[in-house]
């Protein structure tokens, strides 16, 4: 039984860092703009995280910090496809390889350094129920967090006046726009946000899962956080199901390892990778449900016409 | 508080699209300044032995035709893609498959020799990353699925694949342990093409007539027009009866020849073994070298010296000034981040305006909408 916890509890740290990502890009592609820099704003987050934590000791500083650098990392992809209406495929792209390079100057004096970790949550007497106490009262902070934020993100989208007017710019722009719509502020908001979130999800990676810094840490998650955007087809709740199951293939290929199966330890580290590919295929293999909930603007320059 | 506005233009301005690439090289020599200062490095001394050092002898401009072959090689296949409004971001991958599928004949047959080896091993190389990039492209076009993120993943695969053969199968047996293979017998190197001067190998020969090529397919032939319809107006290249799901194949088989072309050269050319690691991410800094030379295959020849340097000067300031060659990605980023900004200069004109005279702008306007 405390096996199946132990690894219950590591899927949950595995999908975290790959929910929030998606969350934030589900917003700020519902809002019709595409940002492909999320490894890039997820691998400043870790390296601002693990950096503020370890020189301030503090690692709740650390958190803020991912936050922060994300959000203002996206800014720069903000300002570029929204202001200057350039090719958001082209410059999330660019945002990817800049973060990747950052990172790594800015973390060269990290590597090998101790990190701190956010404390798992501690409540007497309900952490140690048996089986579920620890499920649902002894995970890091970011874990809680990041089912709220699903939750808020739900709720925010579809019941909300202002949701409905950002998934109104996302289907078409110039409609929202004649309507008087500010389209250009709202994407930036959501932008934003995404960027606070792919950077709240590096936060996660270099303050709980490996407390350390490791260059390219985020290791793909950024892209496979994209894709599980497409794999939902742009619903929250899919998300969240999508996550899990993706955590469920990492740490899987991970016991699969420390079990000594005999299959090369490099196969079993591609199958994340291959089962989004896979999971892309089936998914766009029904037409009708990704052109149904395909953002119809999404990628498009928007340039408000006078 | 400011606010940009953008006009569009009449027509795209010229001259802005011949000195975009100057203004964002100047921005980034400017942001480098920046960088440098706050890394506490006098910028002038660090520009020197950042871009001036390292091309100022003749063995060193060959090691920048060695750095800027694949990537000049890779950027005009992609240029195709992307002329085309097709994604291929994997093309990392891809050299790596090319890399790997050319080698089979020096490492499962060391005993082949002859005249015929390298032909061999070149094609093989095309073909292997030619088969990677068609992978994608079916997945495009048989199921829709998004050549972006599948490209993009295969890259992993493919680097893991890399790291299996070279620690498994194909390792050394007398390698000692050492994860790599067999070196390369003579007739399996591709050559230097000019042995006195430096080491360069012909596969910069072969970047520049992928260039002219590419430059001739696409501005004096009827397929090049095709990818520039479909690329501008996919509505109107259906009327003119062009095939997306062709072109999806042409564009991804292409660069991926190209590429696996790249990564065969690299592997036989610098390098004479393989290695877990065959490639300092040339697949993804070749997409700058793409935006850099306005995926213009002349362009592209500049820019990818220009790229090459990059890595060159990243090398030298961590010999030098103990920084981390990191800034090599960074100076690459900027670059391409002020090349699609300064490319707005193209089509638009950029007006600052105060905050408030958008408010006085927007009541008429409401009217007029009425």
């Amino acid at each position: 039984m405390d096996i199946t916890v132990n690894i219950l509890l590591t899927i949950a740290t595995a999908a975290t860092p790959l929910l929030i990502a998606a969350i934030g890009e589900l917003v700020v592609e519902r809002s019709g703009v595409l940002n492909l820099g999320v490894e890039g704003m997820m691998i400043m987050g870790a390296v601002g995280g693990f950096g503020a934590g370890y020189l301030t000791g503090s690692p709740w500083i650390g958190l803020l910090a991912a936050i922060a650098l994300g959000a203002l990392f996206s800014l720069l992809f903000a300002v570029m496809t929204l202001s200057l209406a350039t090719n958001q495929v082209a410059t999330g792209l660019s945002l990817t390889l800049l973060g990747l390079g950052l990172s790594g100057m800015m973390g060269t004096s990290f590597v090998g350094q101790p990190g701190q970790r956010l404390p798992n949550l501690d409540i007497p007497g309900l952490t140690s129920i048996p089986v579920v106490g620890r499920l649902l009262f002894g995970q890091d902070p970011i874990f809680y967090i990041s089912i709220a934020l699903t939750a808020a993100v739900m709720w925010f989208l579809f019941r909300t006046r202002t949701g409905l007017t950002l998934r109104s710019i996302g289907d078409s722009h110039t409609s929202a726009h004649a309507l008087g719509i500010q389209v250009i502020r709202y994407r930036y908001l959501a932008v934003i946000f995404g960027g606070a979130c792919a950077g709240l999800a590096g936060g996660h990676l270099s303050l709980v899962y490996t407390p350390q810094w490791v260059e390219n840490m985020t290791a793909g998650r950024g892209w496979i956080a994209l894709a599980l955007v497409v794999f939902a087809s742009w619903r929250p709740w899919r998300v969240l199901a999508g996550a899990y199951i993706f955590g469920a293939v990492w740490i899987g290929q991970l016991h699969a390892q420390a079990f000594g199966i005999p299959v090369p330890s490099q196969l079993l580290s591609s199958l994340p990778y291959l089962a989004t590919v896979v999971v892309l295929v089936l998914i766009s293999r029904n037409k009708r449900l990704t052109m149904m909930n395909t953002p119809a603007s999404l990628g498009q320059p928007f340039v408000p016409d006078r | 508080m400011m606010r940009l506005e953008l006009v569009k233009r009449p027509q795209r301005s010229a001259l802005f699209s011949a000195l975009s690439p100057f203004i964002a090289f100047l921005l980034t020599i400017i942001a480098g300044a920046i960088m440098f200062a706050l890394l506490g490095v006098n910028p002038l001394k660090a520009f020197e032995i950042y871009f001036i050092e390292p091309i100022s002898q003749v063995w060193q401009l060959h090691e920048l035709a060695i750095k800027a072959a694949p990537l000049i090689l890779i950027a005009v296949g992609l240029s195709v893609c992307y002329r085309a409004n097709i994604w291929n971001i994997g093309a990392e991958g891809q050299f790596i498959l090319g890399g790997i599928v050319g080698s089979m004949i020096p490492v499962l047959f060391p005993q082949f020799e002859g005249p015929l080896v390298l032909p061999l091993m070149l094609l093989l190389g095309m073909v292997g990353g030619a088969a990677y990039a068609a992978i994608p492209a079916f997945l495009k076009t048989r199921f829709g699925t998004n050549e972006i993120l599948t490209s993009l993943m295969l890259v992993y695969v493919a680097q893991l694949f890399l790291d299996w053969l070279v620690r498994g199968p194909w390792r050394d047996p007398q390698g000692q342990g050492f994860p790599q293979t067999v070196q390369f017998n003579d007739s399996a190197i591709l050559p230097e093409f000019m042995p006195d001067s430096g080491r360069a190998n012909w596969g910069f020969v072969f970047a520049l007539v992928a260039a002219v090529l590419i430059w001739f397919l696409m501005s004096r032939m009827l397929k090049g027009f095709e990818v520039r319809v479909l690329g501008s107006s996919p509505r109107a290249g259906r009327f003119a009866g062009f095939g997306l799901n062709r072109l999806v194949f042409f564009a991804f088989l292409l660069s991926g020849a190209l590429a696996g072309l790249a990564g065969i050269s690299e592997v036989s050319g610098a390098i004479g073994q393989l290695q877990p690691v065959i490639s300092p991410g040339y697949g993804f800094t070749a997409i700058i070298v793409a935006f850099l030379g306005r995926l213009n295959p002349l362009g592209i020849v500049a820019a990818g010296l220009v790229l090459a340097l990059t890595y060159l000067g990243g090398e030298a300031v961590q010999s030098a000034l103990g920084i981390s060659d990191k800034v090599a990605r960074v100076f690459q980023g900027m670059l391409l981040f002020f090349v699609l900004g300064c490319d707005t200069l193209i089509h638009y004109r950029i007006r600052l305006i105060g905050f408030a005279a958008p408010k006085l702008e927007a009541a008429p306007k409401l009217e007029e909408a009425r």
